[in-house]
């Protein structure tokens, strides 16, 4: 396409074309200088639900995403000073239970144990936690404080929500200072609207 | 440039850490160098493949071993 000619001496054609080849260029360039971003929020403080946000976030960073958690209502636990998560069998029938530890024939098999016995065995709740760090660890799955401080060092924004601070009469000591942010809905959204990805866990 | 070649273990660690290591270890170093990667996470041979694609390094190879993977990703 001649470039010389005025744009008055355009055909209908030509602008097209020219158009369409200009805009083809300026959104690659858009894309190439996209930084994606990711908000999480994340609602749940058991051992088990606090892997995927810690998981997704620390992996999204290292991609060089920008990323924010939002921490509200159970999830809030996940950033204590003291970690103390469990994993609840109970009301998670889809849990598979392995023994970490006997001969492999055992090993292997997976038990199903009805809630009806989970709830009248003291201190199951403990036990199954306890098999389930053992698993993880002779995986060589991380633990959540590793995870949590790579999120810190990969400049992930951890956001608590101050409504669930007021109604669970937390203390602000309790958590980790690293937090950014304490801040209701109405700040966290905004941000939300121009992230690409958006996950509620 | 053999001299400047780095070294990374991640043998034994499961996802995410093979790729959280990678990112750090190759922040420290200029571009154009190299790091060289084991590991024995199965799902680390896709996820660093989308790790060279997504943050511009170069993977120049990745193979599988005896002991699992080795990978070698050149900084772009």
């Amino acid at each position: 396409m001649s470039s010389a000619a005025p744009v008055s001496e355009l055909s209908n054609e030509q602008m097209n074309q020219w158009f369409d080849q200009r805009f083809a260029e300026k959104m690659a360039e858009r894309q190439a200088n996209h930084v994606p971003s990711m908000t999480i929020i994340a609602t749940k403080g058991t051992l088990d639900m606090a892997y995927p946000p810690f998981i997704l976030a620390s992996t999204a960073a290292a991609l060089g995403w920008e990323v924010s958690i939002f921490f509200t209502f159970y999830g809030l636990n996940l950033l204590k000073q003291n970690l103390d998560l469990k994993v609840s069998p109970l009301g998670n029938p889809a849990m598979p239970m392995k023994l970490p530890e006997g001969p492999t024939w055992i090993k292997g098999k997976e038990i199903p144990m009805p809630n009806s016995i989970m709830t009248l065995v003291p201190g199951f709740e403990n036990m199954a936690t306890g098999m389930m760090k053992k698993t993880m660890d002779q995986k060589g799955i991380a633990r959540i404080d590793q995870l949590r401080e790579l999120c810190v060092e990969a400049e992930v924004k951890l956001i608590a929500c101050q409504m669930t601070v007021d109604l669970f009469d937390y203390g602000k000591e309790d958590f980790i200072p690293e937090i950014e942010e304490w801040v209701g809905a109405a700040s966290f959204l905004p941000r939300a609207a121009t992230a690409d990805v958006n996950l509620f866990i | 440039m053999t001299e400047n070649i780095h070294t990374l273990d991640t043998r034994g660690l499961s996802c995410p850490l093979p790729i959280l290591k990678t990112k750090k270890a190759i922040s420290a170093l200029a571009s154009g160098e190299v790091l060289e990667i084991k590991a024995t996470d199965p799902g680390s041979v896709k996820d660093l493949d989308s790790f060279c694609q997504q943050t511009g390094n170069e993977m120049i190879a990745s193979e599988s071993v005896e002991d699992g993977f080795f990978f070698r990703i050149r900084k772009g």
